[in-house]
């Protein structure tokens, strides 16, 4: 296990490669290079299965940036298993299914590879990092990812909006998640997630509690698409069907559902985070699910039926944090079953909804639409497809014999356990859990019935569709038969799933809470029961909801404006847009000028500020050693040559006089003995002199410049200013010691760097990290003039995007 | 009229090499004496940069064949691979190791990482300068025409 940390390394790595597959194998779909890599890393997890089920967790470490306590920390547990098993077994069969629906004439297969793989990466890393830093940043590389992916038929206005609105949305979250995570460090002081969880009580007690609470909450919000975060997802169905399958039902938006069990342990048990999380994912579930019945596209209903069912997730975990108030005991084991059916419907939904997904994919692929309103008839034609799509929304309307219908019944089963607690206000307000989700739940059914019988049944109409239809290929079919099979095969054996994955993953959510007594075993039949009972509810009565569907569906149509929530973000964005360019209106004039003066009256400011509140003005003559003539001689030198730099006339005569003057500065460097500085210095005068005498053509005559007086009497002021600035900086560097000197570092550069020269050794040594971000600035440096001058639009203003 | 360069193309042709030698000469000092990927790289700038004063961009493409935003490019990746690969070896980002090993003819040789740290640092520098300058003087060749 410990090469745990190279593995999630390894899809980055592969993905440099595949630009070479794309250009040298032309003729192979990229895909098929691919698809060694998720089967390798799922084969691997699932080996680890058996280790994680018996053992206690194991954590591997690496040094990353000691200094700053960031260290690459990979912990596995049954949670980040679970997630990793999912991460890499859909993508195994996303990618599969990618290769027959990406066709390898018309798409820039390569871009998507790429994407795919920095995202099943960037994925593995957030699931299986300990560090909170280190989960922040491959939490913000999946939204980047997805960015990407959404936008990856970029030429669409609809992929450019829907890929910006979802990096917006979830971004935001991103940040106050990191914001909270902030908080968390400075009262734990540390940054892992496991030495937080053992400092819960601290935390508990500190004032930032609520709001460092609130604050990840946001970021598991936006990502997981929870009420009112959840309009980015239905606009990010503009990406290709197997993204959609795969990031935006299987594991992205799960992220932060992940983010919610991992610290179910330090927050649980709150009142706060209990009304927060059961209540906005029962909204969410609710919202979700009404959303998606009116939809009339394929992909649509499916992206509302996600956002509805990630809101059931959510509030099972929110449920399940109960037993964190009653701490471990029988009372608490009660209330485990909706931890446990959070993370049963978890697996569940990601094989059902992904499933569905491939199925609408085909549609779209073999019809030429995804419209329910000129589908219709397919059954007959194709056959698989339609037993997929059965399989598959049965199980999401909660039906035997299929995996839903068990984690339906344990959500009933959960929401009346907690519907009799007589804490956090449930006495008063505990009634509205368990109708709110039974409604819900009807809605889902209608939906589901909609999906499959819209679809497949009725008359078929092949002068309203763009192709002839056919069934799909079998290479298309088999990742969603995988599926399907699964959906079955978890209905019969869900113990065994049980055993390996689920109770591994409710231990670390809920960790010390399965010593004390085990966990009922998922059952199929337990008797009439009340959940049967609203099973059966459901069924009727959205049965008859189905049929009378065209009667009661104006009630749509009625929803105030302002409801929309899609209005609201639009005219957000516009509002900000509008605000933001007057702001930078404002002081963007666009003449060189204006900046330098904002540069340097910021540089003054900062500069005298700082040394007023320090009160380090420090002239201590006698310290210094005598000035002998050869410094006076070059000291005269250097003023003469600056003058005759501000009085040229000439702009040539300028340039010299500049490059004189840092052959003068060069030779002080001599006379101090410092010859690497010497030697630079000569060396980048050259080359600078030569690059202006490239510039120079461009550029104007000096002329007088008759300028205004006022503007004149500023740049007097400020150039006084700055000169003045340095001189005092200068003189007082000699009376201040704040900082520890660098010359200790000469005595012993050769035993730590193994270097006698120790300008060098400090360069790639000791300030090594320095040394590497200023080389990559000055490539970007280099990269900027390129583009400027190589990519130069002919036009002004001309829109790029038209 | 046809500027005149015969002495500068004459002296550049010996210059060149001379100063690019006096560029190895540095980086590889770099380690005990003044000297470093920095300067070396720079120092390699000036002698192209001299190079294509004297003769042009033309001249200097055909001469060195070498695409300097990818010399650039590889030069940053060198360094940050570098500094990576120590984290393999489970030690700090950009941890620097030396050995000494003995070579028949050589005597005691000694191998530092820092160099090919260095070798990124002089190959981003000299792609990135020299990579500025041509795009410049190509622009310019463009504008006169």
């Amino acid at each position: 296990m410990t090469l745990l940390y190279v593995i999630i390394l390894i899809p980055f790595l592969y993905a440099t490669l595949i630009p070479l597959f794309y250009k040298y194998f032309p003729r192979i779909h990229t895909g098929w290079f691919v698809l060694p890599i998720p089967i390798m890393l799922f084969v691997y997890l699932f080996k680890q299965i058996p280790l994680v089920a018996k053992e206690s967790p194991f954590i591997h470490s690496v040094s990353w940036i000691p200094s700053l306590g960031i260290n690459y920390t990979t912990h596995v547990d049954g949670l980040s298993l679970l997630f990793g098993l999912i991460i890499t077994g859909i993508g195994a069969l996303v990618t599969l299914y990618s290769t027959y629906y990406l066709a390898k004439e018309r798409e820039a297969l390569n871009n998507f590879y790429v994407y795919l793989l920095l995202f099943m990466g960037a994925m593995l890393g957030a699931v299986f990092s300990d560090n909170i830093l280190v989960l922040y940043m491959f939490w913000e590389l999946t939204s980047i990812s997805s960015f990407l992916l959404i936008a990856f038929w970029y030429q669409r206005k609809g992929s450019r909006y829907g890929a910006q609105k979802a990096l917006l949305i979830t971004v935001f979250g991103g940040f106050s998640m990191f914001t909270g995570f902030l908080i968390l460090a400075s009262i734990t002081d540390t940054f892992s997630i496991s030495q937080i969880i053992l400092q819960t009580d601290k935390i508990t007690a500190h004032p930032l509690f609520i709001p460092s609470m609130i604050l990840i909450l946001l970021g598991a919000f936006t990502k997981s698409a929870q009420f009112p975060f959840h309009i980015w997802l239905p606009d990010a169905m503009e990406a290709p069907t197997p993204v959609s399958a795969y990031l935006h039902s299987a594991t992205m938006v799960k992220a932060g559902i992940y983010l919610i069990a991992r610290f179910t342990p330090i927050f649980g048990g709150n009142i706060a985070w209990f009304w927060l999380v059961s209540g906005i994912g029962l909204v969410t579930l609710f919202w979700g699910s009404l959303s998606a019945v009116k939809q009339t596209d394929l992909k649509a209903m499916l992206a509302f039926s996600t956002v509805s069912q990630l809101g059931m997730i959510v509030s099972l975990l929110g449920l399940g944090s109960v037993a964190l108030y009653y701490g471990p005991g029988e009372v608490a084991l009660l209330y485990l079953t909706a931890i446990l059916a959070a993370v049963f419907h978890l697996i569940n939904h990601s094989t059902f909804k992904g499933c569905l997904f491939m199925v609408v994919g085909i549609i779209d692929h073999e019809t030429g639409t995804r419209d329910i309103r000129r589908l219709g008839g397919l059954m007959s034609i194709m056959p698989v497809t339609f037993t997929l799509a059965v399989i598959g929304s049965f199980s999401m309307a909660g039906l035997p014999p299929f995996n839903g219908f068990l984690s339906k019944e344990m959500f009933f089963t959960a929401l009346l356990n907690v519907y009799q607690l007589d804490v956090f206000h449930m006495e008063t307000w505990g009634i509205l859990l368990p109708i709110v989700a039974w409604t819900a739940s009807i809605f889902t059914f209608i939906y589901c019935m909609i999906f499959v019988f819209k679809t497949f049944t009725g008359k078929h109409n092949p002068h309203k569709l763009e192709k002839k239809t056919h069934e799909a290929p079998w290479g298309m079919l088999f990742p969603p038969l995988v599926l399907a099979f699964l959906v079955i095969l978890f209905f019969f054996f869900p113990n065994v799933l049980a055993h390996y994955l689920l109770i591994p993953a409710v231990s670390s959510v809920l960790p010390g809470f399965l010593e004390t007594g085990s966990i009922e075993p998922i059952k199929a039949w337990h008797g009439w029961t009340p959940e049967l009972f609203m099973t059966m509810g459901i069924v009727i009565l959205g049965s008859f909801l189905y049929v009378f569907f065209p009667k009661w569906s104006k009630i749509y149509g009625r929803l105030p404006r302002w409801l929309a929530l899609n209005y609201v973000y639009d005219q957000l964005l516009i509002t900000i847009e509008r605000i933001s360019k007057r702001i930078t209106g404002k002081y963007m004039t666009g003449f060189l000028r204006d900046y330098l003066l904002y540069i340097f009256i910021f540089f003054i400011m900062v500069l005298s500020g700082t040394m007023l509140i320090l009160n380090s003005f420090a002239f201590n003559p006698t310290a210094n050693s005598p000035i002998n003539v050869y410094e006076l001689i070059l000291a005269i030198a250097l003023v003469a040559t600056a003058l005759l730099v501000l009085l040229a006339k000439k702009r040539l005569v300028a340039f010299i006089g500049l490059g004189v003057m840092g052959y003068l500065v060069a030779m002080f460097f001599v006379i101090f003995r410092a010859p690497d500085l010497a030697l630079t210095q000569l060396v980048v005068e050259t080359v600078t002199t030569a690059l202006f005498l490239l510039c120079f053509y461009f550029l104007p005559e000096l002329k007088k410049e008759d300028e205004r007086v006022g503007f004149q009497r500023t740049k007097m002021a400020v150039s006084l200013g700055v000169g003045i600035m340095v001189a005092i900086m200068a003189l007082s560097a000699q009376g201040n010691r704040i900082f520890k000197p660098i010359s200790w570092f000469y005595e012993n550069a050769y035993e730590l760097a193994g270097a006698k020269n120790i300008v060098n050794a400090i360069l790639v040594d000791f300030r090594g990290f320095d040394t590497m971000l200023e080389i990559l600035v000055f490539c970007i440096g280099g990269i900027g003039v390129y583009t400027l001058i190589k990519l130069r639009l002919t036009g002004r203003n001309r829109d790029e995007t038209k | 009229m046809k500027p005149n360069d015969v002495i500068l193309q004459t002296v550049t042709k010996v210059a060149v090499f001379i100063i690019l030698a006096f560029a190895i000469h540095l980086f590889i000092a770099g380690h005990h004496n003044p000297g470093g990927g920095f300067v070396g790289g720079l120092m390699v700038t000036s002698a192209l940069t001299l190079l294509l004063l004297a003769f042009d961009v033309k001249t200097l493409q055909e001469g060195i064949p070498v695409n300097f935003e990818v010399l650039a490019a590889i030069g940053v990746l060198l360094a940050v691979c570098t500094g990576f690969s120590s984290v393999i070896f489970g030690q700090p980002f950009l941890n620097q190791t030396i050995i000494h090993i003995h070579l028949p003819v050589f005597g005691e040789v000694e191998l530092a990482k820092a160099v090919i740290f260095d070798t990124g640092v002089a190959l981003a520098v000299l792609g990135t300068a020299l990579s500025i300058i041509n795009t410049i003087s190509e622009d310019l060749s463009k504008w006169k025409h």
